[in-house]
């Protein structure tokens, strides 16, 4: 059978790819894409690794099939600094040393900035269960989390863009 | 390999359309949070995946004239949560429906999804039973309407026919003194499946409770609407002796198993636990829903 | 307490590889892809224990896109002899074995047969189409019932070693091992007090977010490429080596980024396929495990019995300790049981001991290192019993610990004497913490536990580059897990006197730089540290030299100083000082390029000591364990980059705690695995845990320059007691077997409700 032709944005930028239906996103992300940034820990929505936005949308995009992404727009971590200049959240993580080994890192900064899109003032635990969908395994997540509230209080300073 | 097809229907006809030519090997895509994950296992192998979320009854909320509302099947467990007047009304049907997963699972799962995948852990499941809801299902004979509990019919199995869809689930209009709420048992704090899961549905008038409805997941092969339950609390004023009553109700209504999730012993005494915790809290939204009947 | 000052030592400086990690660049095990790559997928036993009477592979191969199908027969023999592998050791004979069955299946997830084809979904179809008859046979899971006589036998050649005389008959117990010092039973003679107790703990995985993943080439003159995610390229080489009988230096290993390992990938099982497949099929081959995969057939960490048996003295002097503790090696013989047992009693110095344990295999996946292997198991039958011994005793559990101390001087059970050691200090620390100090929350209980790990040494080869600009790249080939590249440049800037941003520290192939043993054993800090210090020492001993020539003297006349060469006394003349960048400039005219080597074993490697403090809730109803506040304290020799050091404590009791609390391998009847998935396997999320709270103490190791002591495998120690003890004291039921999971506490709770309710 024929591949789909799909037509999507990914990162502002139209993209078109060929997927068969049961492709996932990531699958496409990670393949034809070449955006490996997105990360696949479980397969099955479990670990929060291959976090993407759709339409703004926090998803885990192995629980999504490419041929959905018609039509929609997808952010993935590859989108997330500005040109040459990292988004707040990369550079407090970097700053705070709240990576290790950096595998669920993509995944963490993704949902991160999916909350404070929302919320600036979120209290320590609606970040802990916002992302209690992103497994991490080196950290024990202390830094992750005082790297997200302290981006939030910049943000609310107007330190942080 | 077999060729899979997807098909993103713009109308119920063809939804069902596409239901009936794939001959039983159909599979309808809302979220596709259990769906690809049982495709990815093996334990599952659709022929064509019908995505219905082109479809705008099955994607939207509607407050209806009668005061109820219509969630569409496919509306994300996250918009529901947004939804101010639907939380309002019915908070422990929107809570259960915002404990299905993580907040990435929250962007694509639905209530109609969780429904239709038949599990008798299924979180928003309960609270709809205890809710009263009505599910709105689509097929080739047209509409028919069945109340949640007589949905499910075993563990992965309901009472679909073939070509058969589910639109939406409609929630009745809110008594003044009503509140609900639902309550599950997990290991951890988030990102399990309940071991327990109780939803309750309650309306007061002046502090006696006068209806009441209970649901409870994860304690047999579908999840149960309880009436000893209910029966126990309706006419009470909601005192220990009728919360004994119903959270035995609950626990003789278990028929668990021992699984790696929780014990037949740990299950049936958690669903008393709940059925308690739960009223308690469905109690105080009930009261704190009466215009000026604060205490 | 180091009293030094350091310029970069100590702070906290961005990582090199942080830029990379935070956008999606940085390439992981399952990023690297070649033009023409097939992919690898493998066949594995349903079945826990199987003779494996044929395998047809006929229509798999025909298959349209397949390449390759290798079973045992495509990888040789190996002899029954042991090599290091991290901190375990590993049988050849074994290793082939578990890579790829040959006679029987030993787990349900043995590999059989392994495909390359043209897409996933061949390959996925291709493994189906392999026909395996298997005759199955009985099967033992458990470690107590696989000790027992008629158990079922995995390995007809295992004979228990250590016992005397050498027993005939064929065992699942691989081996028996004895620590003794003193007279135990003079001791317990001696004793007023005594308490003993047996524990169980259920194996738990490693669980790196990452699954294992590999890219092999073979090219047709024989020469070998592989990208992996693993914590030691160079024992991925070296098994690639012995196991495919290709010449060493044939084979060069990249490694990847890491994507967590914790011991885990310190052992093969992809890369010796992908090889394999690789020769076969004249292709680049691509593998990558599923999750389900990761726990079905890599790590875990052992389950195992404890029996613990303390006598003291009245006034809390322990006088006799005598533990037992048989360990799950999986499949193959091969458990921690050694670091177990000299960890049980490392931490106190104790006159009478004797601990015996028990190597034991039985149908489960061949364990791996797991962060400290072995020592969290016996950790929490000690730190449980001696949390009892306080409680019997009236006695302020650091007060107990701090009366039977290890320090300096201290002989083990296990043989070693301590040199300096900073247990004593790490107790203080915990007694002076804010958490220990902070009153207890109504509602809420104290527990408190402590945790020994030994730390490695070994192999490390490093070299520095210096720049014609002067700025230096310091080479080595540890897999940096978790920050390590930071803290060799901190080191290396340190040891030049530049600024870190002049230094990069990269990780080199298997070909580029020297033998390097793995990324474990918390030896990269320390040993390959040293390594680069030396490397750097090297460079700059020629530096000197090259100072010396462009000023015309003897190098003994030069010194090295705030990064700048300088006469070392007015005798030798008056010369402005040469800084990093200026000798690096005339480098062509004074002789060359200026780079420095180092090649080690290093010794001396300071063993580290951890008190974790936890303050838990626990809901009578349901079981359920609420953590309030959780503080880990730990000498770490000195803290190079202390934010790394801090995530290294945080981590690692945040492990500890899930093996507490949550974590299990749950086997069927049938003995397979039921919770092959994150959902059921339950590592800690974010919303279960506190803000993990560290304390820092310093007591440098003095056999490292800047008494670095490895950090990293301490902190898992503690926190299984850690947690029991704070749950014994909140309900008053000890729980003596793990997970402490809802369920389990409930039924302990319910059970000992109408003792309670007597008291």
């Amino acid at each position: 059978m024929a591949k789909f032709h799909v037509t999507t944005t990914v990162n502002g930028e139209e993209v078109e790819f060929l997927c068969d239906a049961q492709d996932s996103m990531l699958d496409v992300l990670r393949g034809p894409l070449g955006l490996t940034g997105s990360k696949e820990g479980c397969g099955s929505g479990d670990c929060g690794a291959c976090s993407i936005t759709v339409d703004g949308r926090l998803v885990c995009s192995c629980l999504m099939l490419a041929a959905e992404a018609q039509g929609h727009s997808i952010g993935t971590i590859e989108g997330m600094a500005q040109g040459d200049r990292l988004h707040p959240l990369q550079e407090k993580f970097i700053e705070l040393a709240a990576l290790q080994c950096g595998i669920c890192t993509p995944g963490f900064l993704v949902a991160a900035k999916a909350l404070l899109d929302r919320n600036t003032n979120p209290t320590e635990t609606e970040v802990r269960y916002w992302l209690a969908g992103n497994l991490c395994r080196c950290t024990g997540y202390d830094k992750i989390i005082r790297a997200v509230m302290d981006v939030a209080a910049d943000m609310r300073k107007g330190v942080a863009a | 390999m077999s060729d899979i097809r997807y098909v993103a229907a713009e109308s119920l006809d063809e939804a069902v359309k596409a239901m009936l030519a794939a001959g039983g090997q159909g599979k309808i895509l809302a979220g596709g949070t259990d769906l690809l994950v049982q495709m990815r296992s093996g334990a599952q192998n659709p022929g064509t995946i019908v995505d219905v979320k082109k479809i705008d009854e099955v994607m939207q909320i509607v407050e209806l004239p009668d005061g109820g509302f219509r969630i569409g099947a496919a509306v994300s467990g996250a918009v529901i949560g947004e939804h101010r007047k639907l939380a309002a009304a019915w908070p422990g049907v929107v809570e259960a429906v915002n404990l299905i997963g993580s907040k990435q699972v929250q962007g694509r799962a639905s209530a109609g999804g969780n429904l239709c995948n038949s599990s008798p852990a299924a979180d928003s499941v309960p609270a709809l039973v205890a809710a009263g809801a009505k599910v709105v299902i689509q097929g080739p004979n047209g509409r028919r309407e069945v109340p949640v509990e007589a949905f499910p019919t075993g563990p992965g199995r309901n009472c679909l026919a073939p070509g058969e869809l589910v639109v939406s689930l409609t929630l009745p209009p809110r008594p003044p003194g009503s509140g609900d709420a639902y309550l599950r048992l997990i290991p951890r704090t988030e990102m399990d499946i309940a071991v327990v899961g109780v939803g309750v549905s309650l309306t007061l008038k002046d502090g006696v409770c006068t209806a009441a409805r209970v649901g409870l997941g994860a304690v047999a092969p579908t999840v149960l609407l309880v009436e000893d339950a209910a029966k126990a609390l309706i006419g009470s004023k909601l005192d220990d002796a009728a919360l004994e009553k119903a959270a035995a109700a609950c626990s003789a209504a278990c028929k668990p198993i021992n699984d790696k999730r929780g014990t037949i012993a740990y299950r049936t005494k958690i669903a008393g636990v709940l059925l308690k915790r739960a009223t308690a809290i469905a109690a105080r939204r009930a009261t704190s829903n009466v215009p000026g009947g604060m205490h | 307490m180091t009293g030094q000052v350091y310029k970069w030592i100590g702070t906290r400086p961005n990582r090199p590889d942080g830029a990379d990690k935070v956008t999606g660049r940085a390439r992981f095990g399952a990023d690297f892809n070649m033009p023409g790559q097939l992919v690898g997928r493998v066949l594995r036993s349903p079945h826990p224990h199987a003779r494996i009477v044929s395998i047809d592979i006929g229509a798999a191969a025909a298959l349209p896109g397949v390449k390759a199908v290798v079973t045992a027969a495509d990888f040789p023999e190996q002899e029954n002899i042991v090599v290091p592998a991290g901190e375990m050791q590993v049988n050849l004979r074994d290793v082939t074995r578990n890579i790829m069955a040959r006679e029987k299946v030993l787990y349900e997830g043995h590999p059989v047969a392994a495909v390359a084809a043209t897409t996933d979904a061949v390959a996925k179809q291709a493994v189906a189409l392999i026909k395996v008859v298997y005759e199955e046979l009985p099967h033992v899971i458990d470690v107590a019932a696989a000790m027992q006589d008629g158990a079922p036998i995995l390995h007809d050649h295992i004979r228990t070693e250590g016992v005397q005389p050498a027993p005939t008959k064929a065992s699942n117990i691989a081996k028996r091992v004895e620590n003794l010092k003193g007279d135990v039973a003079r001791g317990f003679a001696e004793a007023e007090v005594i308490i003993e107790r047996s524990y169980t703990t259920q194996p738990v995985h490693q669980a790196y977010i990452e699954p294992h993943a590999c890219l092999a080439s073979a090219a047709e003159d024989g020469q070998v490429q592989v990208w992996t995610t693993t914590q030691g390229h160079f024992q991925v080489r070296g098994f690639c080596s012995r196991l495919l009988n290709i010449e060493t230096s044939q084979i060069r290993v990249t490694p990847s980024e890491i994507g967590g390992g914790f011991g885990g990938k310190t052992v093969v099982y992809l890369e010796p396929v992908a090889v394999r497949l690789s020769q076969k099929t004249g292709k680049p081959v691509k593998m990558v495990m599923t999750r389900e995969e990761v726990f079905r057939a890599s790590g875990p960490a052992p389950g195992g019995t404890v029996k613990v048996k303390l006598g003291a003295k009245r006034d809390g002097r322990i006088v006799a300790a005598d533990i037992t503790i048989a360990l799950q090696a999986g499949a193959f013989p091969g458990s921690p049981i050694g670091p177990a047992c000299w960890c049980s009693m490392a931490c106190y110095d104790v006159d009478n001991i004797r601990v015996v344990g028990f190597d034991v295999v039985s149908n489960r996946p061949k364990v791996a290192a797991y962060r400290a292997p072995g020592a969290p198991i016996s950790a929490f039958g000690v730190e449980s019993t001696i949390d009892m011994l306080a409680q019997e005793l009236g006695m302020d559990p650091i007060e107990l610990r701090l009366k039977n101390a290890a320090q300096k001087g201290t002989k083990t059970h296990y043989g070693p004497t301590f040199d300096r050691i900073g247990f004593i200090e790490t107790l203080e620390a915990a007694r002076n913490s804010a958490h220990w100090k902070s009153p207890v929350k109504p509602g809420y209980a104290r527990g408190l536990a402590a945790g020994f790990w030994f730390n490695v040494g070994a192999d490390s080869s490093a070299a520095a580059h210096v720049a014609e600009d002067g700025t230096v790249t310091v080479i080595s080939g540890n897999p940096d897990i978790g920050g390590s590249r930071a803290s060799l440049a901190l080191m290396a800037a340190e040891e030049l006197g530049v600024d870190y941003d002049k230094v990069r520290a990269i990780i080199a192939d298997t070909s580029s730089v020297g033998f390097n043993f793995v990324t474990g054993g918390s030896r990269v800090t320390f040993a390959t540290g040293l390594a680069v210090v030396n490397a750097t020492k090297d460079a700059i001993r020629e530096l000197k030299v090259r100072a010396a020539k462009i000023w015309g003297v003897d190098p003994e006349g030069v010194v090295w100083e705030g990064g700048q060469a300088r006469p070392a006394g007015h005798n030798v003349g008056e010369f402005e000082p040469l800084s990093l960048a200026e000798i690096a400039a005339q480098a062509g005219k004074t002789g060359g390029p200026i780079n420095g080597h180092a090649q080690l074993n290093a010794q001396g490697a300071g063993p580290g000591f951890g008190v974790h403090i936890a303050d838990v809730k626990v809901d009578p109803d349901t079981g359920g364990v609420t953590i309030g506040r959780y503080t880990a304290v730990q000498d770490v020799g000195t803290a190079i980059h202390p934010g790394y050091v801090e995530g290294q404590l945080q981590g690692g009791a945040v492990q500890g705690i899930g093996w507490a609390l949550n974590e299990e391998y749950i086997y069927n009847a049938r003995g397979r695995l039921d919770n092959p998935g994150f959902l059921d396997y339950r590592i800690p999320v974010a919303s279960d845990l506190p803000m993990i709270e560290t304390v820092l103490v310093e007591v440098p190791n003095p056999h490292h320059p800047y008494g670095v002591r490895g950090v990293g495998e301490v902190p898992i120690v503690p926190p299984l007691a850690t947690i029991a003890n704070a749950v014994a004291r909140a309900t008053g039921v000890r729980m003596t077997d793990l997970p402490i999971s809802p369920p389990r506490l409930s039924a302990a709770l319910d059970a000992a409700m109408p003792r309670l309710a007597a008291e």
